[in-house]
Parts: structure tokens; C-alpha cells; sequence
């Protein structure tokens, strides 16, 4: 449903459906919507029986990377050893507020996802993390789990099914990178939140050196539906011609638009419609002027991309962008990209964890140079040096939050140049330090 | 010694004061049932060092930040040392250094609340609670404002975090009601 | 032979094979191929932060970090290909852009990672025109001075202390670029192996404290050594500035001290550069001493050791040279050789293998066990009046001087004159120390190895096992030996624990006097 809007006809309510319904969140209210009856089924079958299931539906990853999930947890095999699964719910991709609301409103929802999901990789622990400023959500999914604990439906013996499944609620502390999957890990493990090279990984050596299996929110509690319903009744949603993205995604809408909230669609849905149809498109006498469909780590649209785009993980990559989170961030005509884009620069300055040189100079760089433009202090050489910085800070790194932070700053200056120059043209001095002795200094 | 953010200026958060706080005395905090709680969750990992992230909010909700002597205590409890607690501490954003008034605001200014207007709710809450800059604490000890990165509630602009509370959609009109509501 | 898979590739157009599961970097070297690297050590668990490893690898999407990227085979890596050279360029702009200009003050230019790789592939320019973060100094303790500025978070000093020192005392604080190495309040660099941080440091960040100021690494000249310090035989070089010992810093050796060194063993340079010297021969007339020639000096040295029962004490930081004359000399006399080594505390190096400062407080104890001496706990109870004492090396540590007085006759051999020898020794004759000569110690293991000289002696000061092979002659001994190594081979003749070992055996490495199990194939290079 377009929460905190009444769902729209056209949306699918899959996940959404009780979004705002507080009888959602007991267990027994979870129940009588019915609730755990996957799970049951799921803990009397094989997990290599999930995992073919999983696969067959087509289900991708929904934090912004979209691995095949049955692929993924088809790297977990029978070997005896300890296996962990992570639920990475530390969502801090500006634009993104999907899995906060499944965690505020069916934690239920995500603990049978992750119960599941535990079982279906063979590990009898999973850690649910979840970003520290998250504290509804984390009231929510703590009383969710120990309720069922309480019923049963955890513990030594899982719905009495004889497996185990433990879960534990572990709380972040304000780090954006902790939601890279292995820096979540060495959170996780009680340490800096620093992404880990690989090889190893994860599911070769992931958690406490153990295979591991680290999904999203929003993938987990995916799953149940489907070992309810079947692979093929998830295939039911999306592009006919597009088998590669399959199923309904949580899109989160943001920004200048009429209604910002979150809507669940079908992948394969046009962009366009979506926007002015189901989201009431921009708010009076204003007009849409771009568009970041899926987070801040992808490439900005003009209006125009935005309105041609279709909401899949191939169509968005057609458009020149990606459907990463599906965090849509709107901005209409007031909004002056420069600004903006240096500010979404700033926060990856922020969240950079400072393991490697090009992101740990470079964000703050680049955020240095963008804020100066943006002051009016800015020259053309400026923006030669900023595709410069970005192309040094891409492809070069342990994680790709360098990347990230480049990608606005490249699109931008693609799509936006005439901002930039703009402000360039009103900067009357050639002097580009602030502050620098001048001739004539008052 | 301070460690602000670079002195490249414009940074998001004022260097906050950070004043010598060693010679003063701490009271431990993992005894009696803090204790046993911590060993609870101590049950749910495989190694101590594992529940730093959990001990550590559990020093900041009795004490209201993570002095040296508290890191000190966690190190000690955990078994590992006061640096690498330190470190720990240093890299999340939610654990504070050092005393911060009674209402701990932080309002979020990335760019999908930022195009919504946050920086004026910022404005307004500097206004209203007699703030001098960011970062700063009011005379009276009740109030620091910070701005934060992403909340992730963006489509409830502007969201407002004070303590543990997380609020919607507040605008600047909306700030005076808030703090009145505050104890 | 044991089976290690082994893997073929090319690295820069070279052919290069090594075990399975070599990084490409360790591979490269084998190729006699550098690839420019910061954060990584072979001493160190393998981090791959710093990026200025990336090499090209044919087949690869991206750019891989030849550090913590495994050989496969068949690879073709590129170490300097266009792409490579670009992505170093850009880590060292990054590196540059907040770094101060200070060369000019930084005790460590002239053996400054960052001045040499950005001198060969850095830009000519800066492009970064906004003001650079600026930090205070900080005092980490010890001998440690943390500049921040300069520092480039490569995380070497943390993880030495955390997995090597095994104390985690140092992290990275903060985040982004305000990142800084940190340490908790009351915890400082106390540890005695923390020094090495400053060895490992690529850049001036991190500075001796001892150092600071003293000398710029170009004015050095660099002499291999062994640490005198204790019996673990570190090998070490000594720096001099105009003749002048400033430093003593850990030279690699895998099979001793890998490539580390304490503080004690840092320390003993100020002992080599004592400028209170015995430079001249002197020979007692009446009260006082008086200075003479060679000659004269050594027959009365003769002279005070016949006919009398001797009692060498040689120091156990003499070389195994002067060890083996003095034996000699023992046997032309009627003598007896004895010696006492200070002991402390053992402080281990626990991340690396079979490292620690040793109890024993000497270099040579070994040597000294080896070559007939005996061990007493206190020199004085060896002497018994009448007695004429040959001290060789500064041995005078805890003999009173009722103990000195009750010998008939004291020739003293060392490179100070103290009080008590300028009241009772009948001769003195000066000597070189460690830093001043050529020779060899045996440490704990049995391990022989080689020091060089790094300075010239002062006044007319004479090798120690040059004297006393001028006072084997004159009490009568066989032998001629102009150069050390004839020493050696004398020695290595006569005790059968050193047969086979000589001066170009040993090289540079050392060898032990045990015979050695067979070592694992070394990586080839095939072409």
C-alpha cells in the first residue's frame, strides 16, 4: 500500500498489506492473518527443497544489489559446520524507508522470514541487525521474537519441527557502511564497521570465520509468500518479456512529490505512471526536474529518463541508472542540483569508514570542491578535477561506497552541467581559496 | 585534545566541548541486574567481544554518554582493551563522547529531507531551544541540536530523533509543540 | 622434497612459479618486480586499505590489490601498464592532499615511502586547492612521537601492536578524513617492542622520540650489526653521522629477529657513542698511569700475567674471536677464564617466532660457554691474592675494589678507564667496542653471526682480538692473524661445533652451529 497513503489500485500489496495495522504486529494477530504457516510447512522440508523453490521464483535481492537469493543461499551446502544467517535491516540509503516499515508494523512477518531463511541455509543462529536509530522497529522485532520464543516458534525445538532456530536482535549504532554486508559482519563481531576484503566470501568465511548468509529485510520476509504460494505464483508479477525481475518490490517515494510514502508494485511497472499516477506527481505548480529511482548510490535521471524508465532491474539499468533500493528521491524545479549533490556528497564524506585512501581523501574532497561551487567559489577547473576525483575513487576499493559517492557527482555534471556552470559564471573573483590574502582585503 | 571534524569548515557538527571529565568518579555499571543482563546477551554470540556494540548502549542508557573511565569498565568486562573499545566508540556516530544536554536532538538534513525544507527545521529548533550553534548545549543544560545523515523515514520529512524517540514529519511550525512536550 | 602445489604466471612479461597461494606481490618480488605498496608487510596480517598495490590483471573487471590477491595460474599481471601507473597516481594525489609540506622538518625524509613513490609515479603538481586538516602532535608514550598530519592511516602501527605485540594499545579513531590513530587515555607505548611502529611507519608520522632532530637519513652511514643488548643476536645496523652512533634499527632475519628490535637493544647505541674513551696504551709509573706505545704496553701486559695464576673475566659482549685469543692465551698461562652476565626480565615478542629480549643481558654468553669460559655469579670470589687479573672488555661489573686490590698485578683491555682501573691497573690497553670492530657472536640458538664495522675507533684504540692476539704472541702463542677471519678459521679448526662455518659461509644471515633440518623449496625464477 502507498503508506501512509490508502493503497492504490494499482499497487500490489504483498508485504504492505498491513502497513498501519496494528493488529498485525501480535503474534496473534500475525496468525489470524496467516501467519507462520509457512514457516511450518518450510521447517518439514528439505532445505535444499526451499532453496530450489527460492531459486525457481526469481526472487533478487531487494537491498539494492539484487543477487538471485536462491543462488545465494545455493552457496550454503550440508557440511557439518556452523552457518549464521544476517538480516541486514540497518537501511540507511537516503531515499530508502522500506524495511522499517515491515519491521515497525509485521515483525512477524520478518521473523518467520528469518526463521525460515536460517532453516533453508542449514544454520540453527540468525542475528536480525537493525540500525540503532531504528527504535520502534527494534521495540517492535525484540517483543515479536520473544514472543515467539515464548510460543514456541523459536528455540530448541522450532514449531516442533526438532531443528533449532535461534534469532537475536543486535542494534547498530549509527554507521551507514554497516550496511555492507560485511561490514555488518565485523559490527556483528563487536568491531569497527569495516567492509572485509574478499575472497574469503561470506558464505565461505563470514561471521565468526563461519558460513554465512547475510539477506535484506525486505528479501526475507519475501520469502514466506513464497513457500506458501509457490514459485509460480510469484512469477506471476512482472514484465512478460522480462523473466529476470520477478515479483513486487517496496518502493519508497521521496522528496518533492505529492504523496511520499512507501508503494508496492510489480516489477516491470512504467516509471511514469507511477509517478504521477499513483504517487500525485509533483505538488502544485511545481515541476518534476530529476529523479534518483533507487537511492543515492545510483545515477540521477532528468525528468524526461525518468518518465521513459521502467521500474525493473534491466530497465533501469537501459535507462543508464540501476533499480538498486528503490529509494526514489524527487526533485522538482526549486531544487538547485549543486546544493544537492553536494550535500549527498557530504554524507558519504561522513559514513566513509576510512579503510581505504581514494574514498577516505576523495569524499571529503570532492564534498570540499562541490560545496565550494556551491558558495559561489567554484571555476571550471573545478569541474575537470571533480570527474577526475571520481573516476580515481571508482572501481578502486574495497567496498563501493567511493563509488557511491562519485556517481551523483558524474551524473550530475552529465546530465545538470548548465548548474554548474552557472554558478561558476556568477563567481566574479578568480581566487578559489577562501579566505586567500587579496589585494585590496578589507 | 579535540579531535573535530576537518578544519576545512562547514562541518555538519560544531566540535563539540570536549571538556576533562577523567577526575570524575564513575560508578560501575555492570553490577546487579545490568550484570545478569549483559550475560544474557553475552549467552547469544560465540565470542565477548561480540557484545561490545550492546554493552556499550547499556553504559550510555545508565550513565548518558561513554566516558573514558565507562570505556574503561566495558574493556575490563569484555576482556579486550580500552583502545580498541576506544576505536569501536570513535566509529559510531550514536555513542557520545561526552555529556550532551537532556534532549538530544538530531534532525536529519540529507538531500531527500533536505529538498523538503530540513535545514529550517533545524533552524527552528536552534531557535526555540536557545541553542547557540549546533552541537552546543543550551545554558540550562536541556537541549543539544545536531544534525544527523539519514534517518530512514524520508518519506515522513522531516524526521527528528530526541533520545530514543523518533518523530515524524516535523516542520518549523511544529518545533515549538514538540520541545513543550518534552520534560 | 615436500609436495607444495606450485603455480606459474607472468608477472611484467616475467616468468615466475611460487607455492600455491602466494600473493601476487610476494610473487612479484620473486621477480625481482616492486609493486609500490604501503599497508602491506610481510610481517603483518594482510589489510589491503592503503590501494597503492593495484596491479592490472588480465581477464580481471577491476584493478586487484596484488596484497591480498592469491596467484592463479596462468595469470598476467601488469604491474606498470597504463592503468596501474593511473591508479597509483590518483592514491598518491589522495595521500597528498591533506599531507603537510614538511618535508623540510620531517626526521623522515630521505627514507620516506611517500617521497619515493610519489617522486617516480606521483604528479608533478597539486590540484587540491581547499585548506588541509590540520591535527596536533601527540605523545603515544615511550619512545613514540604520533604526528597526525602526516600520517595515512596504512594501520601498520595498530596491527603490529595488535597481532604481533599482542597489547592492542593503538586504533583508528574517528571516521573518513578525520580518521587518526588513537589510544586510550593512561595506556601509552610503554611496551619495550613498540618502537618498531616507528620502523614500520612509511612516513614521518610516527617518530622516535630519541631521534628527533638528530640527523637527516642522508648524512648516515649504515653498517650491519648485531644488538649487544641480549642473547637473541638481533640483527641490527648501525647509523652513524660523521663517525658519530645515532641509531640502531632492526636489519630482517627471518630465522632470529624477523624484523623487529626492542628498546633495550635501540638503547645500547648511546653506550657506543660514550666519548669518555681509552685511546691510548698507558702502563702504571708509580701513582698514575702513563702513556706509551704498543709495544711497550703489551710486554708489561706480558710480563704481569707470568708466572702467576691468572684470572681472565672477559666480558660476554667480546666477539667469538677475541673469545677463542683469550682461550689460547689461558692455555699459554696458568689461568682460568671466567665470566658473569647481567640478567632481566624475559619480555617476549609474542606474534613472532622464538622473538624476546632474553634473560641474559649479552651477546655472546654462548660464545663465552662455547669457547671454555666459565660462568660465575660474582667476579671477585674467582680471585685470590696474588693472583694478576687480565679483564678484557669492561668486565667490571660488581668487583669491589678490596676484590681488585687483593690481585698482585691487573691488566685491564676496554674502551673506558673508571676510577678503580686508574687507581690499581698495571696496564691499559684500549680497545674497540662493538661498533668499531669486525666479528662474529653466537646467540642463544647457537646461531653464529657476523657484525660489521660501522666507525672508526678513536685515538689509537686497537680490535680486541688484535690486541690480544699481540699478547697471544708475547706470552709465547702460535699464530699470526692479521685479519679477522683468520681468527675465525683458527677457531673454527680448533672447536668442532663452528667446523665448517667461515666469514663467507655466514654472510650476512648467520649460521648455527647445529646442523639445520631441510628448509622448504624457495619460490624460482625460471627465467
Amino acid at each position: 500500500m502507498g503508506y501512509p497513503h490508502p493503497s492504490h489500485p494499482r499497487e500490489t500489496p504483498v508485504l504492505s498489506k498491513y502497513f498501519g495495522d496494528a493488529g498485525a504486529r501480535t503474534l496473534d494477530g500475525w496468525r489470524q492473518r496467516g501467519g507462520y504457516e509457512a514457516l511450518q510447512k518450510a521447517l518439514a522440508m528439505d532445505p535444499q527443497e526451499i532453496q530450489t523453490v527460492v531459486k525457481d521464483s526469481g526472487l533478487r535481492g531487494r537491498g539494492g544489489a539484487g543477487f538471485p537469493t536462491g543462488m545465494k543461499w545455493s552457496f550454503m551446502k550440508p557440511d557439518g559446520k556452523v552457518h549464521y544467517l544476517c538480516c541486514n535491516g540497518d537501511e540507511s540509503e537516503p531515499g530508502t524507508f522500506k524495511d522499517r516499515e515491515i519491521m515497525r508494523w509485521t515483525p512477524h512477518g520478518l521473523v518467520e522470514g528469518v526463521a525460515l531463511g536460517a532453516h533453508a541455509i542449514y544454520a540453527e543462529t540468525a542475528y536480525i541487525y537493525i540500525r540503532g536509530e531504528f527504535t520502534e522497529a527494534i521495540t517492535q522485532v525484540n517483543r515479536a521474537v520473544e514472543d515467539a520464543y515464548a510460543a514456541g516458534i523459536l528455540g530448541a525445538n522450532a514449531m516442533g519441527s526438532g531443528k533449532r532456530v535461534d534469532v537475536h536482535v543486535h542494534r547498530g549504532a549509527g554507521a551507514y557502511i554497516c550496511g555492507e554486508e560485511t561490514a555488518l559482519m565485523n559490527s556483528l563481531e563487536g568491531r569497527r564497521g569495516n567492509p572485509r576484503i574478499k575472497p574469503p566470501f561470506p558464505a565461505v568465511a563470514g561471521l565468526f570465520g563461519k558460513p554465512t548468509t547475510i539477506n535484506n529485510v525486505e528479501t526475507l520476509t519475501t520469502v514466506p509468500y513464497i513457500v506458501k504460494n509457490g514459485a509460480e505464483w510469484y512469477k506471476q508479477f512482472g514484465r512478460p518479456d522480462n523473466p529476470k525481475s520477478i515479483g513486487t518490490k517496496l518502493f519508497s517515494v521521496c522528496g518533492n512529490i505529492s504523496r511520499p510514502g512507501n508503494y508496492e508494485v510489480a516489477l516491470g511497472f512504467p516509471f511514469k505512471e507511477f509517478l504521477y499516477d499513483l504517487c500525485g506527481g509533483p505538488l502544485p505548480g511545481r515541476e518534476i526536474k530529476a529523479v534518483i529511482p533507487g537511492g543515492s548510490s545510483v545515477p540521477i535521471l532528468t525528468r524526461e529518463e525518468a518518465e521513459n524508465a521502467i521500474m525493473d532491474y534491466e530497465g533501469m539499468v537501459a535507462s543508464g541508472t540501476m533499480l538498486g533500493s528503490g529509494g526514489v528521491i524527487v526533485f522538482d524545479d526549486r531544487q538547485c542540483m549543486v546544493r544537492q549533490i553536494a550535500r549527498l556528497t557530504r554524507f558519504y564524506a561522513h559514513e566513509s569508514c576510512a579503510q581505504c585512501s581514494q574514498c577516505r581523501e576523495g569524499t571529503a574532497w570532492i564534498t570540499r570542491i562541490m560545496e565550494r561551487i556551491r558558495d559561489g567559489q567554484g571555476t571550471m577547473e573545478d569541474l575537470d578535477t571533480l570527474l577526475s576525483i571520481a573516476d580515481n575513487m571508482s572501481g578502486k576499493t574495497i567496498c563501493v561506497l567511493s563509488d557511491s559517492c562519485a556517481t551523483p557527482v558524474v551524473s550530475g555534471l552529465k546530465k545538470f552541467r548548465h548548474e554548474f556552470e552557472a554558478k561558476i559564471a556568477a563567481n566574479p573573483s578568480k581566487v578559489t581559496v577562501p579566505g586567500a590574502l587579496r589585494a585590496s582585503a578589507a | 585534545m579535540s579531535h573535530g571534524p576537518s578544519a576545512s569548515g562547514g562541518a555538519l557538527v560544531a566540535a563539540p566541548p570536549h571538556g576533562h571529565h577523567h577526575d570524575e568518579p564513575h560508578e560501575p555499571v555492570f553490577v546487579g541486574e545490568t550484570r545478569a543482563a549483559l550475560d544474557v546477551i553475552l549467552s547469544r554470540y560465540p565470542t565477548k567481544q561480540a557484545a561490545l556494540l550492546p554493552a556499550l548502549w547499556m553504559l550510555q542508557d545508565a550513565r548518558g554518554w561513554v566516558s573514558e573511565k565507562g570505556i574503561e569498565e566495558v574493556a575490563a568486562v569484555l576482556e579486550i582493551t580500552p583502545a580498541y573499545v576506544k576505536g569501536v566508540v570513535s566509529f559510531y556516530t550514536m555513542y557520545h563522547q561526552h555529556p550532551v544536554g537532556r534532549h538530544f536532538i538530531q534532525v536529519c538534513t540529507t538531500t531527500p529531507c533536505n529538498v523538503c525544507g530540513a535545514e529550517d527545521v533545524v533552524k527552528s529548533f536552534l531557535e526555540h531551544t536557545g541553542c547557540g550553534d549546533l552541537g552546543l548545549t543550551s545554558d540550562d543544560g536541556k537541549y543539544t541540536v545536531i544534525e544527523v545523515e539519514c534517518l530512514g523515514a524520508c518519506g515522513f520529512a522531516t524526521p527528528v530523533m530526541i533520545n530514543n524517540d523518533f518523530i515524524e514529519s516535523v516542520t518549523p511550525e511544529s518545533v515549538p509543540r514538540i520541545l513543550s512536550e518534552l520534560k | 622434497m615436500t609436495d607444495v602445489k606450485m603455480v606459474n604466471l607472468t608477472i611484467e612479461g616475467r616468468p615466475v612459479t611460487v607455492p600455491d597461494g602466494t600473493s601476487i606481490l610476494e610473487a612479484a618480488k620473486t621477480a625481482g618486480v616492486l609493486v609500490p605498496h604501503y599497508c602491506y608487510h610481510p610481517g603483518l596480517p594482510v589489510a589491503g586499505v592503503c590501494r597503492m598495490c593495484l596491479v592490472e590483471v588480465e581477464k580481471f573487471p577491476k584493478l586487484a590489490p596484488a596484497c591480498a590477491t592469491t596467484v592463479m595460474e596462468g595469470q598476467v599481471v601488469h604491474v606498470h601498464s597504463p592503468k596501474a601507473l593511473e591508479a597509483r597516481k590518483g592514491v598518491l594525489e589522495f595521500l597528498l592532499i591533506n599531507h603537510p609540506l614538511d618535508c623540510p622538518i620531517c626526521d623522515q625524509a630521505g627514507e620516506c615511502e611517500l617521497q619515493d613513490y610519489a617522486f617516480a609515479e606521483g604528479r608533478a603538481d597539486s590540484r587540491y586547492r581547499e585548506p588541509k586538516r590540520f591535527n596536533p602532535v601527540e605523545d603515544f608514550g615511550g619512545d613514540v612521537l604520533y604526528v597526525q598530519n602526516r600520517c595515512i592511516l596504512c594501520t601498520r602501527c595498530v596491527r603490529f601492536m595488535g597481532d604481533v605485540a599482542q597489547e592492542p594499545v593503538l586504533n583508528v579513531s574517528e571516521r573518513g578524513d578525520r580518521a587518526f590513530i588513537g589510544k586510550a587515555e593512561g595506556h601509552d607505548l610503554t611496551n619495550p617492542w613498540a618502537g618498531n611502529v616507528i620502523d614500520l611507519c612509511p612516513v614521518g608520522a610516527l617518530l622516535s622520540k630519541d631521534f628527533l632532530n638528530k640527523a637527516r637519513a642522508w648524512e648516515l652511514d649504515r653498517a650491519a650489526t648485531v644488538c649487544t643488548g641480549c642473547s637473541q643476536g638481533c640483527n641490527a645496523v648501525a647509523e652513524t653521522r660523521d663517525n658519530v652512533p645515532v641509531r640502531l634499527k632492526p636489519r630482517p632475519n627471518d630465522a632470529v629477529n624477523q624484523y623487529y628490535m626492542c628498546e633495550v637493544g635501540r638503547q645500547t647505541y648511546r653506550e657506543f657513542a660514550r666519548r669518555d674513551r681509552a685511546d691510548q696504551p698507558m702502563v702504571r709509573a708509580g701513582a698514575t698511569l702513563q702513556v706509551t706505545e704498543w709495544d711497550e704496553a703489551i710486554s708489561a701486559a706480558a710480563r704481569a700475567v707470568e708466572g702467576r695464576r691468572v684470572v681472565v673475566v672477559a666480558s660476554p659482549n667480546l666477539s667469538n674471536e677475541s673469545l677463542f685469543l683469550l682461550e689460547r692465551i689461558i692455555g699459554q698461562v696458568n689461568g682460568q677464564g671466567v665470566f658473569r652476565v647481567g640478567r632481566g626480565n624475559s619480555i617476549p615478542l609474542p606474534g613472532a617466532t622464538d622473538l624476546a629480549l632474553r634473560e641474559e643481558r649479552a651477546a655472546n654468553a654462548s660464545g663465552a660457554r662455547l669457547l671454555g669460559f666459565a660462568e660465575v655469579p660474582a667476579i671477585g670470589a674467582a680471585v685470590r691474592e696474588g693472583d694478576a687479573l687480565l679483564i678484557v672488555g669492561d668486565a667490571l661489573a660488581e668487583v669491589s675494589e678490596a676484590e681488585l686490590a687483593a690481585a698482585s698485578q691487573l691488566v685491564f683491555v676496554g674502551t673506558t678507564v673508571p676510577a678503580l682501573v686508574a687507581k690499581h691497573a698495571t696496564v691499559v690497553l684500549p680497545m674497540t667496542n662493538t661498533l668499531e670492530e669486525e666479528g662474529t657472536f653466537t646467540n642463544l640458538r647457537g646461531r653464529v653471526q657476523r657484525y660489521l664495522q660501522a666507525r672508526t675507533a678513536p685515538g689509537v684504540a686497537r680490535p680486541t682480538w688484535y690486541v690480544l692476539a699481540d699478547l697471544l704472541t708475547a706470552v709465547g702463542g702460535a699464530g699470526q692473524f692479521f685479519v679477522p677471519n683468520e681468527v675465525f678459521a683458527a677457531l673454527a679448526a680448533t672447536h668442532p661445533k663452528f667446523a665448517g662455518l667461515d666469514y663467507e659461509s655466514l654472510g650476512l644471515r648467520g649460521l648455527p652451529i647445529v646442523e639445520q633440518s631441510p628448509s622448504v623449496p624457495a619460490a624460482e625464477v625460471t627465467a
